[in-house]
């Protein structure tokens, strides 16, 4: 594929410059086409990144020309590729899904601060995974959470989605101040702010109270983030009474992409040594992933608005990547990486089918909404292919990412984990199951009004394009896995490839 | 043959087809579905007449060498059997009209040749959650609120065996390093265990047990098979057990501590089927006790014996399918198959009743098919010196006989007249009652057409002196049974024929014995579910308590409690970083 080093600026110049474009036309179908357009030349872009980076290459951009320590660095190696090229196509796909779905949920004349948000929370997602700065990192973070408080607080219920987006604001504002803190402390024990050269200078100064400290913040700062258990609670609000496009969108990349902040900054940044050796992060990690995947299952069994039931399950899901990110081991986080893949995927498909439902019904309630298999038989086999992928049913991509899951607790020797694993899944096929029973077995009040009809097509097509990956990474799981595991031993690996190639400013 | 068939077509792309077609056919065409449901299993089974032994379709998943095809004399077996019972059941459900259930079906017959044709434990997993998934459409179907509660708990048990499949599986496959399906060596001595993969062997055996009923993992059976629509039974009652019968034959032949199992299992059920009353109910009992037949045979292992377990299989699903349609028949036209409502039928249905008396008398009677098969099993544990097993076989073969057997046909088509008269079983109904009746009769005189495609080379006559003796020795008995109860003119009338006859003089014998037994079994029984049940809902309603959207972990925290929680981890995390 053609690529050029240019290309990873372009990824965040072009939505940066997008958006404005979209509030200065006011058009709400201009402003569509505009961000389709961009986010259509981002994911061929990417897609070029990735295959780049994938033949083995670390693509390392100076930005203005600015060299390293001084400048900001773009550092792109297998991990970062992967989830761009997967936050530009899942933004992509709901971006054409949010067209429909935007008419009923918000007031025409807001169409294209929508649209404009949109670009910004996806320029700063983007910036997120393509900077080797760790102050760069900070800044990207508060691009696109406050574009994402905004996107959220556009949601049709608005009174409840004004409060939602303004606790995710106080949470997300704190979290990231503890981010900023922690790479302040970093800042000051190592006098530099490119990731690569703090990796190479932390050894020397490890033991200093500075570090530790700085250590527990962005740990911290990434808790909220990611949504961990016990600090989740920002989460199903923010994702029940958001646009249900904004929903599919961020249930499939934000936490993903606080997921990576993580993974670079605790394995590449500090080192797998450092973090799970000197200092316990395993042993912070698993007993919290563990409640976590445990308690939101039982939780979500018990949710009566499906977009709630699919939040927990998503905090679910971030303690499975958790507990496998705890591992510490190349297998471990190979399962974290595949099911950080996979889990995007699922949880935007489930999240935009439950959109389509939110289109024609009116509402997600599960009660309301007996045998609409009849009326939406295409939306309902997308969520119950999606939902089996949730429980991990063989032949979808869900069975892979488990399958991996337990697999790596097993070769660590952690026979109970894996033992937790299958159980908690038993419990997502009860919250699934009982969605599924619903739709196909119940009949009712919904049944009546046969008048409604399956979704557009547009709304459709997005829809079935994200089954039809799901499925297919499912039987030929490889791909994913290749991914995964090059990324896996590249953050694992990186630290000493590294050490030559920055030059020494002090 | 040509390059065309040098990789044999996996049965299962048949059965998807046909499947999907059914799934997107106008809904106007119901006809063509119930066709659909009927030509796929002569299809697959014309395409699979063309195979040959061996392996194929090797593929790699995970990293892991696996096989989709691995033919040989036992699983072809098997693989007969399924489309046999998918072609009968398919005409007797040839007049439902219902796509969910006839997709659900055919899926589910193709899940269950998946599985028998897995060269790997990875591909066995994969079709066992395939056949759990697609078996429970079978019980939904019913779309009552019994049957919904009932595939639950199935769904529940079925997804459990499976589960413990694959964590069995991964560890072996972790040890042995490659997952391929082998013989396993079961470590009976539960107290010398220590190394993970004798806990994976005892997994995946609990798996199977699961799957086929071993005691105390039966509840299912009796609890699931009631529930099916009258046509889902049929495919349900033919396929599930069996794939695990194989999957025992295929792993666990020779494992001494089935034939225990199997004897337990073929006796035990029997209380349960003489008081239940729910007609198919006793039939889903006497299923366990005949599947404890086949389990013996395994546990002893030797060829001839596997082939007694296999060839019971067949028959059994033969037989005992034909006693399910007639009772499914008699739940279509009535409306339940409560034994107590029931009586008189043969004069409105005398069809469905003959043939339920040739399924009944399939069981063990001579000249019928279930003889031939058992005679095998029956001979094979003396032959390996279980004389007490063997009696106690030979006891429960007469107390199945007794307790479903005459049961099940006495109530319902004879013993006093409820006045119901309906009309006779619908004709796609009779005929698939006729395909089974007919191949009973003919697999019982002339054994050596079922022989000749038994997995292991035989060289057996049912009909020998040995045999002849046993069978003898039964007939005496019911003459004995007979004669006796006509001198004390406790014979109630003639109309009644022998069976009520046994029936009763079996009561009269260890009347209080008997009763108390019952008594106490299903007492037992009832505090147990009720107990268990009582527990499982106080788990649920606290977890409930603290998990409602508007309970604590349901509901949104103010912002305090939210800062709450992060001080807590805050601590959490200074604490582990500053204990170094």
């Amino acid at each position: 594929m053609l690529f050029n080093n240019h290309f990873s600026v372009l990824l965040i110049v072009l939505p940066l410059m997008a958006a404005p474009i979209c509030v200065i036309l006011r058009n709400p179908k201009a402003s569509w086409l505009v961000a389709l357009i961009s986010n259509l030349i981002i994911v061929l872009l990417s897609l070029s990144l990735l295959s780049h980076v994938l033949n083995g290459n670390v693509v390392r951009y100076e930005l203005g020309g600015w060299a390293a320590p001084t400048g900001i660095e773009y550092y792109i190696d297998g991990i970062n590729a992967v989830l761009i090229s997967i936050v530009s196509i899942i933004s992509l796909v709901t971006l054409i899904y949010s067209k429909q779905s935007i008419r009923k949920e918000i007031a025409t004349p807001r169409h294209y601060l929508f649209y404009a948000g949109w670009l910004l929370c996806l320029t700063g997602l983007l910036g997120i995974l393509i900077t080797g700065d760790a102050f760069n990192v900070f800044v990207f973070l508060e691009i696109s959470s406050l574009s994402m408080y905004m996107l959220i607080a556009l949601g049709s219920e608005r009174r409840q989605a004004l409060v939602a987006s303004f606790r995710y604001l106080i949470l997300g504002s704190i979290g990231a101040s503890f981010i900023l803190l922690g790479i302040g402390f970093l800042y000051a024990a190592t006098g530099t702010l490119n990731m690569s050269d703090i990796a190479e200078r932390l050894p020397l100064v490890n033991n200093s109270r500075t570090v530790i400290v700085g250590f527990s913040f962005i740990t911290i700062g990434l808790f909220i983030k990611t949504a961990m258990f016990p600090v989740f609670s920002w989460l199903p609000n923010a994702y029940q009474f958001a646009p249900s496009a904004v929903s599919a969108f961020l249930a499939g990349t934000a936490t993903k992409v606080s997921l990576y902040i993580f993974l670079r900054f605790f394995y590449h940044i500090f080192g797998t040594d450092y973090s799970f050796g000197n200092l316990l992060l395993g042993d912070v990690l698993l007993p919290l992933a563990v409640i976590g995947f445990f308690v939101m299952s039982v939780v979500a069994i018990f949710q009566t608005d499906i977009r709630r039931v699919l939040a927990y399950s998503s905090i679910a899901q971030i303690g499975y990547i958790f507990a496998a990110i705890s591992m510490a081991t190349e297998q471990g986080l190979t399962a974290g990486i595949i099911h950080i893949i996979n889990h995007a995927f699922i949880k935007t498909a489930l999240f935009i089918s439950v959109g389509c439902i939110l289109y024609r019904y009116g509402t997600a309630n599960i009660n309301q909404l007996n045998g609409i298999i009849k009326t939406m038989p295409w939306t309902c086999a997308a969520f119950i292919v999606a939902g089996f992928s949730l429980i991990g049913v063989p032949l979808t991509a869900g069975f892979v990412s488990k399958w991996y899951l337990v697999s790596a607790a097993i070769d660590s020797g952690w026979w109970l984990i894996a033992v937790m694993i299958l159980t908690s899944s038993l419990m997502a096929i009860i919250y699934i199951g009982r969605i599924v029973e619903v739709f196909c077995f119940k009949t009712g009040d919904a049944t009546n009004s046969l008048k409604v009809k399956e979704a557009p097509f547009s709304m459709l097509l997005p829809l079935w394009f994200l089954i039809i990956v799901s499925v297919y990474t499912g039987i030929n799981g490889d791909v994913v896995v290749d991914m995964a595991k090059f990324s896996a031993t590249q953050l694992l690996d990186s630290l000493p490839s590294l050490s030559n190639s920055i030059g020494n400013p002090l | 043959m040509s390059e065309l068939f040098s990789t044999p077509i996996h049965p299962l792309i048949f059965f998807l087809l046909g499947a999907i077609l059914i799934a997107v056919l106008p809904a106007t065409k119901d006809k063509i579905a119930s066709i659909i449901t009927v030509i796929i299993p002569v299809v697959s089974f014309i395409s699979l007449l063309q195979w040959q032994q061996g392996s194929f379709g090797f593929y790699q998943l995970l990293g892991l060498e696996l096989t989709l095809l691995k033919i040989d004399g036992l699983s072809l077996l098997f693989a007969y059997l399924f489309h046999l019972a998918a072609f009968i059941a398919g005409i007797y459900a040839f007049h439902i009209n219902d796509r969910l259930q006839q997709a659900a079906s055919l899926l589910y017959v193709g899940s269950a040749l998946g599985a028998v044709f897995a060269g790997d434990w990875i591909t066995l997993f994969i079709f066992w959650e395939l056949l759990a998934l697609t078996s429970v459409m079978l019980i939904l179907s019913r779309r009552t609120q019994a049957s919904y509660r009932s595939s639950i708990r199935y769904f529940i048990i079925q997804v459990l065996s499976g589960v413990l499949l694959f964590s069995g599986a991964l560890m072996i496959a972790h040890q042995a390093g490659t997952p391929s399906i082998t013989a396993l060596v079961l470590n009976t001595d539960i107290l010398s265990i220590n190394t993970g993969y004798d806990v994976a062997i005892w997994l995946i055996f609990i798996a199977y047990g699961i799957k086929c009923g071993f005691p105390l993992f039966h509840s299912w059976v009796a609890d699931a098979y009631p529930q099916a629509t009258p046509t889902g039974a049929i495919f349900l009652i033919s396929i599930t057990t069996k794939v695990a019968i194989y999957a025992l034959a295929r792993s666990f032949a020779g494992t001494d501590f089935l034939v225990t199992i199997g004897l337990v299992m073929s006796c035990f059920p029997i209380i349960f089927a003489i008081i239940e009353n729910d007609l198919r109910r006793v039939l889903a009992y006497s299923i366990i006790s005949q599947i404890g037949f086949m389990i013996c045979a395994i546990g002893i292992g030797t060829e001839m014996a596997i082939n007694g377990a296999v060839a019971t299989a067949f028959n059994h699903v033969i037989y005992k399918s034909l006693l399910m349609m007639s009772m499914g028949a008699v739940l279509l036209r009535v409306g339940h198959v409560d034994g107590s409502h029931l009586g008189g039928l043969y004069k409105s249905m005398p069809k469905t009743a003959i043939f339920s008396i040739i399924g009944a008398l399939s069981i063990s009677t001579p000249l019928f098919a279930g003889f031939v098969s058992k005679a095998i099993i029956m001979s094979e544990m003396l032959k390996a010196g279980h004389i007490i097993g063997w009696l106690l076989l030979l006891a429960a073969a007469a107390g199945v006989f007794l307790a479903s057997g005459i049961k099940a046909p006495y109530f319902a088509f004879f013993a006093k007249d409820s006045g119901l008269r309906v009309k006779e079983a619908p004709t796609n109904m009779l005929f698939a009652m006729t395909i089974a009746a007919v191949l009973c009769l003919v697999i019982g005189i002339f054994p050596s057409t079922l022989y000749s495609i038994l997995p292991y080379p035989i060289d057996y006559s049912p009909y020998d002196v040995t045999h002849v003796v046993t069978q003898l020795q039964l007939l005496f008995f019911s003459t004995f049974a007979f004669v006796w109860l006509s001198r004390k003119n406790w014979y109630p009338s003639e109309l009644r024929s022998t069976n009520l006859d046994i029936d009763w003089f079996y009561r009269k014998l260890f009347p209080k014995a008997w009763m108390k037994v019952c008594q106490f079994s299903h007492l037992s029984h009832q505090c147990f579910v009720l107990l268990s049940t009582k527990v499982l809902n106080n788990v649920v309603m606290s977890l409930a308590k603290y998990s409602r959207p508007d309970a604590l972990l349901g509901r949104a925290w103010s912002i305090n409690g939210m800062l709450l929680s992060l001080l807590c981890v805050l601590l959490f995390v200074l604490f582990f970083n500053y204990s170094q």
